[in-house]
């Protein structure tokens, strides 16, 4: 087929495409966001779950039809799909089922730099990792071969400079004569109580054996014969750094860093004067390489910080431990010009809260000349943070406390932590306010279940924040638009702070982009 | 064309339309026949802050992200964000500022980023033909005039 230049995330999704998975499914984060977009622009069925952990449910149960899933995330979305992918691991799957999961060195646009290896050990589950969008496509590709050969969810893990580098693609004929969606009863692997799950545990095992075994042989691993005097082992897109930053080494590229082809690693090693592992994040592979005895070097602690380029693997390889040079900082984000978040901000800047704040464009309002935000962990904990603060702090401290999450993150985990505020009521009662600007902002616009329309813009059900407010018996509610009723809105917000009750605020006005984005116009524009 | 790499650094601020003109940069070295790799940020610094991408192109390109002293041209789209790239420039590094554009000329300001284009396209060895090509299949069919004309403006400004 004719060459072509694709982004990552553009090569995972023709990837996907050609494998003829039935269903993608997945919550918009950075750097991921793009590949569900794509993937439905390409003609594939795709579709913005609530949640990771949804979206990782329903490819499941797509999977445990007999045909092929995958689901998308970026890294802490794994924290959020954690529980589905280690039991799913037991139960195994019927089709196919891969996630795709961009981690992000150096932080681009994320709250921590965890390495999604660690899950796979953790979990117990296949993980290959790409360096180029051509091994993107194809490792996409691997990955739904191998699940649906051991009946095993796969995760190809993709990097922040993976996803959103382009490079060029030559794709392959896809996939043809898959079976059709159908299901089959067997009770003992699809129900994981105590009695069926000690069997699968010992199912699992067995099958990562068996995979490691087959990785060493033809795992999709490779050798460049170099020099004796240096052999680098390597993974991701740290590779393609490597191979301009030392041309005459020996390099062993590992393809599927779980399980490892730990034999022929330590071969490598053994096969050359000086081995050194460069891998970014953890010291995932020099770990396991010494405790299986092998004799490598591996970067000092710090290069774990960030991502790799040319010119720190080059200090790696000569020892380098002098500080590196802080590149200059430029212009920093900010909310945009007219954006309705920063008026919120300013008024609750102004009554001295205490702002408990979660995941999304408004995040941007803890950083100077707003610095209006005091807390932010991960999407949805604006609510149970801002709860524990009001539990315990002096009385007139707690009665300053206010939660803030916007729309999508309210409807990704923002409904467990209202009903945790209902329920384990603070003596000083609380208050929520939902910034609702009807889109998934920060990443890019995407739809949710609280704009009324599906990933492709098309009409759905719409999600209703006051009707659902209400059922969880808040006493107090209203809606105010931030930009028209702003005295208002600022009224209703200093009468809930006095109040020693519920108070949950919906501040609703669309997204000056989203607006400005032809075609689309929010469903609940009118307000 | 020999074996070297050539790495063109594009530098503005989000908004500026710097993910567009990387695209396009890269795609008309693509259908060139070479290899090539661009490395681009996006997400939370798209909110108005500082943002650049790189470009490299030739027989083989390893890296996506050009290393530091190897610049061959850097792009700027407003002229004060020099000294955010200042130091991965070297002697060799032809830097290509916005002033050089008469802004007065430019119909659509937002056309600034196919603007640096043209002026860019003195530099490289392919034919303006080429570039327009891959300009149109890029934008709205409505944008196509304006930025053809843009594009014309930057080729022809020193």
């Amino acid at each position: 087929m004719e060459r072509q230049f694709l982004m990552g995330n553009e090569a995972v999704a023709l990837g996907a495409l050609h494998a003829g998975a039935a269903r993608g499914t997945g919550y918009p984060g950075t750097p991921s966001s793009e590949i569900l977009d794509v993937y439905s622009k390409l003609g594939g069925k795709a579709e913005w779950s609530p949640n990771e952990k949804v979206a990782a449910e329903v490819a499941l149960g797509v999977s445990f039809a007999g045909v092929r899933a995958f689901t998308t995330m970026k890294h802490v979305g794994l924290n959020v799909a954690a529980d589905v992918l280690f039991t799913a691991a037991y139960s195994g799957v019927d089709g196919a089922l891969v996630f795709i999961v961009a981690d992000d060195p150096g932080l681009a646009s994320s709250q921590n730099e965890q390495d999604t290896r660690r899950y796979a050990v953790a979990a117990g589950v296949p993980l290959v990792e790409p360096s180029d969008s051509q091994e993107a496509y194809d490792f996409t590709r691997l990955a739904f071969e191998i699940s649906e050969r051991w009946k095993i969810p796969v995760i190809v893990k993709l990097t922040t400079r993976v996803c959103h580098s382009g490079t060029i693609v030559v794709p392959r004929k896809p996939d043809h004569h898959l079976p059709k969606a159908h299901f089959e009863r067997n009770i003992p692997y699809h129900v994981m109580v105590p009695g069926h799950a000690r069997p699968a545990h010992r199912r699992l095992r067995q099958k990562l054996a068996e995979i490691a075994e087959w990785n060493e042989k033809e795992g999709p691993n490779q050798k460049i014969e170099g020099s004796k005097d240096l052999g680098i082992l390597v993974s991701g897109v740290a590779y393609q750094h490597v191979r301009e930053a030392a041309p005459d080494a020996s390099v062993f590229k590992i393809g599927m860093s779980y399980p490892l082809p730990m034999r022929r690693m330590l071969d490598f090693v053994a096969s050359v004067d000086r081995a050194v592992v460069i891998e970014e994040n953890d010291p995932y592979m020099a770990d396991a390489v010494r405790a299986a005895g092998g004799a490598i070097e591996s970067a000092p602690e710090m290069y774990r910080f960030g991502e790799l380029d040319v010119g720190r693997v080059k200090r790696i390889l000569a020892h380098d431990v002098t500080p590196e040079a802080v590149p200059p900082r430029g212009k920093p984000p900010q909310l945009c010009a007219g954006c309705p978040h920063t008026v919120v901000f300013e008024i609750l800047k102004r009554h001295n809260c205490i702002v408990a704040g979660d995941i999304g464009c408004y995040t941007l309002a803890a950083l100077q000349p707003l610095a209006a935000m005091d807390t932010q962990i991960c999407m949805g904990a604006s609510l149970g943070v801002g709860i524990g603060l009001r539990h315990v702090l002096p009385r007139e401290e707690a009665k300053r406390v206010v939660s803030v999450i916007g729309d999508s993150t309210f409807v990704h985990s923002g409904l467990t932590g209202l009903a945790e505020m209902t329920y384990n009521v603070p003596p000083t009662g609380h208050v929520l306010l939902i910034l609702d600007n009807a889109t998934t902002a920060m990443t890019g616009q995407q739809e949710h279940p609280g704009t009324g329309r599906l990933l492709d813009h098309t009409p759905a059900n719409q999600l209703d924040y006051e009707a659902v407010v209400r059922a969880m018996n808040v006493p107090n509610v209203g809606v105010f638009d931030p930009i028209r009723q702003l005295g208002e809105f600022e009224k209703a917000l200093v009468e809930a702070l006095g109040k020693d009750e519920l108070t949950v605020l919906i501040v609703r006005r669309p997204c000056i982009l989203a607006v400005a984005r032809k075609g689309v116009k929010p469903a609940s524009a009118e307000g | 064309m020999s074996d070297k790499v050539t790495s063109i650094k594009i530098a503005g601020l989000g908004g500026m339309g710097v993910l567009t003109s990387t695209q396009i940069l890269a795609e008309v070295f693509f259908r060139q026949g070479l290899d090539v790799k661009k490395a681009e940020v996006h997400g939370m610094s798209q909110r108005g802050g500082s943002i650049c991408s790189d470009v490299r192109f030739g027989k083989k390109v390893f890296s996506p992200m050009i290393p530091a002293g190897e610049i061959d041209f850097l792009v700027l789209f407003q002229d004060d964000q020099f000294p955010l790239y200042e130091a991965e420039c070297s002697p060799g590094t032809s830097i290509l500022k916005s002033s050089a554009i008469d802004l007065a000329k430019l119909e659509n300001k937002r056309a600034l980023n196919i603007a640096m284009l043209g002026l860019l396209s003195r530099h490289l060895n392919v034919p303006a033909d080429a570039w327009l090509k891959v300009i149109r299949g890029n934008l709205p069919e409505k944008l196509h005039k304006v930025n053809e004309a843009a594009f014309e403006l930057g080729r022809q400004s020193a």
